[in-house]
């Protein structure tokens, strides 16, 4: 708001990229140290047991296994930085292109997926508080509790078999193509969308309750109260200031266990995204890909979660107009 | 001292569903009608007398191969548990008492490892792990082991700059005192619901990876595994997919439901005496 | 000023009273844990009257029921707080009938309140001037400009600095003095005609206490508004007041004009209020050879500024060091330093004789034995999950290798001493009162033999008279076993009662420093002058004198 106060927050909100840049070093790190965790080498446990010392050395060759891991992994980030994300070993493929199209799937089911359930979630959990201790928010306590027991696949699978085979409203299988007219293909993600939507809403709900009761159980509210205002003025002119912070870390959190729930539920219901990709190629042991993707992962995550530290940052008074 | 009386209903449920589970895991070739692999019937049968449960994919009775799946999905992800809760506490405890580099340097590796979901990494360390039992459940067990040494270590930080400490401090006390007779009777109750919670993760993180083909190989079988097989049923209408999917939900809600009882129950501080 | 009458009923006749509560009564729903929940009584048949323009103080310990009767005047329960019974009439209608709109257009209206905990009551997220005068605005009393001058005007009369300017600013960039300030002001804003006051000087130093309590009466005469003044300190509302109410339990004690209350009680728990801390103690003369001597401390905590300078102290065998000093004065960091948890960076601790190592790791377990500590808050200096016998028993098992019996015959010993039964010893401490629980912990450094004991605010989280019981209990187990104290406290109605020498504390440094009589003799050097003038005493008009000799003392100077 005011300039003179603007330097301890953007020095504190440097901080916290550069603390991200770091951090997504250090996890590339760790992602490539994750593939080379074995006692033997990767080629070897690629190929198995029977495989031949010939074939072992033209992959070991292929891989550049035969040079010291430090080297390879410069190689390795040097190519990530340049959008060269190398070429799959299963099907010689260019990885960054088979990643493109998957990518802008993924996105796009995760985007709908949260338009839906941010809002939602946000909205049912100001009911909790509203009527605390009733009807609405017991069931949604009761609900959260379990839902955060439910395999993503159960409710991917209850949804297909009611609403894709038993009413047939939906395909079960989200087939989507280049050149898709709209309608159909948000036709075709509504069943993942909406598994994804019920993955993360309970979760996302108790947390907005939390943290909005947290703001109402304070005492500026009291002193709100005994002014005479309205619950709508108390809820907008006090609580909401103060709640914006913990709600936005609530929904980056939540977006972030979304992200990664996107993997299981694409396989469920055979989406061309990123986690179909990933399973795939985990299971042919294709170490590029696997890598690649699971930095992208990785990347998403750790920046969803310095959003809501820097939201967290910015709501903050005493950092915006210090003393 | 247990009053069966007091035991909430959510609790008492939770309870006698998981000592249902437990039970069959441990009994399981008693219980089971068929035997695991062996083919009785035709694919996908519906339920009857014979197979309460239908049969699966290839002919299998489904009832048994779940009660044989229970001791699978049980076995691993309680060793699992086992595994992440000795490491975590242990690590978390000791890096809260000692403090120092000890400290600092496991603190921000853990950050670091949770700084990636923990499904993803998981996908990354397999993808050239051989895929055995034993792998699985060090994977788990590791990788989980981060949250339990955040909460312990938290909790014990907390505890540890209670007056009560310092005033066992000032006493001489050593650090074997400090940690097991001051520190672990206040730090028992989260962490005690925190096993409840860690074991339903590492349930359904088995279940997610034997689901995507990675975790329990075939011929053996976990209910993740089993929901996988019959998963290609579900466009015929056949609900088989539905049944080991819902045990796993079934499983974890009720130890779900335990631990947070005992959280509630462990926070009296009156001995649970319960008088005053 | 235009006053809105029509907002509201119109008052009766002069002599008719304000606000008149009629038998009333509050409960609560409990909710123990292991237990069904169940119904308190919090406020049992009590009535009052209260005309315009005069103050009626509410006192009691904690638990008596008079913040609840408080906010009962604005038709608001706290946490599940219900009014179950009797009325409160206030400007001739029933507010317990007026219904949600009612009671919303009577708050911050007609009552308002001034909160224990300014820091907390104003929302972080606004400047001052906006929620000071959001009520007024909310009400339609004025016109926003209107608003913010009367705002103003009420931030001069309440001698905050820049009164001009002072709304600009956010809750955090205040201190808590002006905090407070502020928040009368927000009370005074729309002009009500209640004013409920809650506290509003317990979490105040002494010494910036005596200037809200004087620019609260001011403002209170100035605008001739009526108040409830809440709080548990008699010597306070005495100075505020013209009349007091005493509440123990829910219950009415005693009512009565000021004077009357103050110096001519009719009920025995007025009388024992009032004449709270005059325990009588004779000075001790310092020996030649102390036990413990703290030379020419320095200390710092990692990456701060120093807190102690240059510190010397000393504690005479079977005697009472007093440490007195406002928050921030470095008292307790000089506990740190003589227990050995935050070795200092210059200075020396001569104990019985000996130098102590600095750090806590590097002494002997007699040295441990022989200096003991005891806390302000009781409830977190016993593990809960431990019984009394535990707590107690542990020390005889550390420091002398007493088992079973042996053993559980000293408990039962020191459980005597401190005037709790052997019943105790089975007991948590969350079974204990709060009085109770410092006794506890009054065994437990005795248990260990010590020749000395240093107490950290250990009266100041309890009600007054079982504080008194406390430090009666302190004096006697010094008689019978010449162990010495190190006092550490912010009130000097305890110093008077208990110490035989004295530190004055300000910022880091010992300001004034001798045997009881010198340090409270004149001539003072001006940070002891100004806190020992602070101290309120149970004294009808002591406030207006302590107020003018200090205007006095400026011009002097």
């Amino acid at each position: 708001m005011n300039g003179s106060g603007g330097l301890p927050v953007l020095r504190l909100i440097a901080q916290r990229l550069a603390l991200g840049v770091l951090l997504l070093f250090a996890v590339s790190v760790l992602i490539f140290a994750g593939t080379e965790i074995l006692p033997g080498d990767v080629a070897q446990s690629i190929l198995g047991q029977a495989a031949t010392p010939q074939a072992l050395e033209n992959l070991r060759e292929e891989m550049g296994l035969n040079q010291p891991a430090i080297v390879r992994y410069f190689q390795w980030l040097g190519g990530v930085l340049t959008g060269d994300l190398g070429t799959a070993l299963s099907n010689r493929q260019d990885i960054a292109e088979s990643i493109g199209r998957r990518l802008g799937n993924t996105l796009f089911l995760a985007f709908w997926a949260a338009a839906v359930s941010v809002p939602l979630a946000i909205l049912l959990g100001l009911l909790a508080v509203r009527y605390r201790n009733g009807l609405i928010d017991k069931a949604i306590s009761g609900t959260a509790l379990a839902s955060t027991s439910l395999p993503e696949f159960f409710i991917g699978y209850v949804l297909i078999f009611f609403f894709a085979v038993k009413l047939g409203w939906f395909p079960s299988v989200s087939t989507v193509y280049d050149g898709m007219p709209f309608v159909d293909r948000m036709r075709g993600i509504a069943l993942p969308a909406a598994a994804l939507t019920l993955v993360v809403l309970a979760h996302m709900m108790r947390m907005t309750r939390a943290a909005i009761l947290n703001v109402m159980q304070s005492a500026y509210i009291e002193t709100a109260e005994l002014k005479g205002l309205s619950q709508f003025d108390i809820i907008r002119r006090h609580a909401l200031p103060n709640a914006i912070a913990p709600i936005v870390n609530v929904v980056m959190l939540n977006l972030a266990f979304l992200v990664v729930g996107v993997v299981v539920v694409e396989v469920i219901f055979v989406y061309p995204g990123m986690g179909q990709y990933l399973v795939d190629h985990v299971s042919k042991r294709d170490v590029p890909v696997v890598q690649a993707v699971g930095l992208i992962f990785a990347t998403v995550y750790i920046v969803l979660n310095m959003i809501a530290d820097i939201a967290a940052i910015l709501a903050n008074p005493r950092l915006r107009h210090p003393r | 001292m247990l009053d069966l009386r007091r035991i909430p209903i959510a609790a008492l449920v939770g309870l006698v569903l998981s000592t249902l589970f437990l039970l069959t895991a441990v009994f399981a070739p008693l219980i089971a009608p068929y035997g695991m692999a062996e083919i009785v019937g035709d694919v996908w049968e519906p339920f009857s007398a014979e197979h309460w449960l239908g049969t699966d994919n290839i002919g299998r009775d489904l009832l048994s191969r779940m009660i044989y799946g229970a001791r699978v999905t049980i076995f691993i992800a309680g060793l699992a548990t086992v595994l992440s809760f000795t490491m975590g506490s242990i690590l978390g405890f000791t890096a809260a008492v000692v403090g120092g580099w000890f400290d600092t340097l496991m603190s921000r590796f853990v950050d670091l490892l949770m700084s990636i979901p923990t499904l993803i990494f998981g996908l990354v360390v397999l993808s050239v792990l051989p895929s055995t039992i034993i792998t699985l459940i060090l994977v788990m067990g590791l990788l989980d082991s981060t949250r339990v040494y955040r909460l312990s270590r938290a909790v014990a930080a907390d505890i540890n700059v209670m007056e009560f400490v310092e005033a066992a401090r000032l006493r001489g006390e050593g650090r074997g005192w400090i940690i097991f007779r001051e520190i672990l009777p206040n730090a028992l109750s989260p962490l005690v619901a925190e096993l409840g919670l860690r074991f339903i993760f590492a349930v359904l993180f088995l279940s997610a990876l034997s689901f995507l083909g990675l975790g329990v190989q075939p011929p053996e079988a976990d209910w993740g595994g089993m929901v996988k097989e019959n998963k290609d049923g579900i466009v015929f209408g056949i609900p088989a997919a539905l049944i080991p999917a819902g045990a796993i939900a079934a499983l974890a809600i009720s130890v779900n439901l335990v631990a947070d009882w005992i959280l509630n129950r462990t926070t009296d501080l009156k001995g649970g005496r319960g008088n005053v | 000023m235009s006053e809105t009458a029509t907002a509201r009923a119109p008052a009766s006749g002069g002599d008719d009273a304000l606000l008149d509560i009629r038998n009333l009564r509050i409960e609560a729903t409990v909710y123990p844990p292991g237990e069904d929940p169940h119904d308190i009584v919090i406020v049992d048949d009590v009535s009052l009257a209260l005309r315009r323009g005069r103050v009626l103080g509410l006192i009691g310990e904690s638990g008596a029921g008079k913040s609840t009767i408080g906010l009962a005047a604005m038709g608001y329960g706290r946490g599940g707080v219900r009014l179950t019974g009797g009325e409160v009439v206030l400007n001739g209608r029933d507010i317990r009938r007026l219904g949600v709109r009612g009671l919303r257009a009577l708050r911050g209206r007609e009552v308002c309140y001034v909160a224990q905990s300014a820091a907390a009551a104003f929302n972080p997220a606004h400047r001052l001037m906006d929620q000071v005068v959001e009520a007024t605005l909310e009400h339609g009393v004025a016109s926003r400009r209107e608003a913010e001058e009367r705002a103003v005007a009420l931030f001069a009369r309440l001698g905050l600095p820049d009164p001009e300017s002072f709304g600009r600013r956010f809750p955090h960039q205040v201190s808590g003095g002006q905090l407070q300030r502020a928040m009368t002001a927000m009370a005074l804003c729309p002009q009500p005609d209640l004013i409920v006051f809650d506290e509003p000087t317990t979490a105040l130093d002494v010494t910036t206490q005596i200037d809200v309590l004087a620019a609260i009466k001011d403002a209170i005469r100035d605008t001739d508004v009526a108040a409830l003044y809440i709080t548990h300190d008699l010597a306070v509302v005495a100075q505020v007041s013209d009349e007091i109410m005493v509440l123990r339990h829910g219950k009415m004690v005693e009512h009565g004009e000021t004077r009357q209350i103050i110096e001519a009680p009719r009920e025995d728990y007025t009388r024992a209020l009032v004449s709270v801390r005059s325990i009588r103690h004779e000075e001790k003369r310092p020996t030649p050879e102390p036990v413990l001597t703290a030379e020419r401390i320095t200390a710092a905590y990692a990456g701060s500024l120093k807190v102690l300078e240059d510190v010397s102290v000393a504690v005479h065998p079977g005697q009472t060091l007093a440490v007195v000093g406002e928050s921030g004065s470095g008292k307790s960091t000089l506990a740190r330093v003589i227990t050995g948890l935050l070795p200092p960076i210059e200075g020396t601790i001569t104990f019985a004789g000996r130098t102590l190592p600095p750090a806590l790791a590097q002494r002997g377990r007699e040295d441990l034995r022989e200096l003991q500590m005891i806390y302000q808050m009781a409830d977190v200096a016993m593990n809960p999950r431990q019984t009394v016998r535990t707590i107690i028993g542990r020390p005889l098992e550390f420091y002398f290798g007493m088992r079973g019996a042996e053993r559980d015959r000293r408990v039962a010993e020191l459980l005597d001493q401190i005037e709790m039964g052997d019943g105790f010893a089975e007991r948590y401490p969350a079974e204990l009162s709060g009085g109770q629980k410092q006794r506890v912990c009054i065994a437990r450094a005795l248990a260990a033999k010590p020749s000395l004991i240093i107490c950290d605010e250990v009266t100041s989280a309890l009600d007054p008279l079982v504080a008194d019981g406390i430090l009666k209990l302190l004096l006697e187990l010094q008689k019978q076993q010449d162990v010495a104290y190190l006092f550490i406290t912010h009130d000097l109605a305890t110093v008077r009662a208990i110490a035989d020498s004295i530190a004055v504390m300000f910022q880091g440094k010992v300001v004034r420093y001798g045997t009881k009589t010198e340090v409270l003799s004149p001539p003072f050097d001006d940070y002891t002058d100004l806190l020992l003038s602070s101290v309120p005493e149970m004294q009808v008009g002591w406030l207006e004198k302590a107020i003018e000799s200090r205007r006095m003392e400026a011009a002097g100077h």
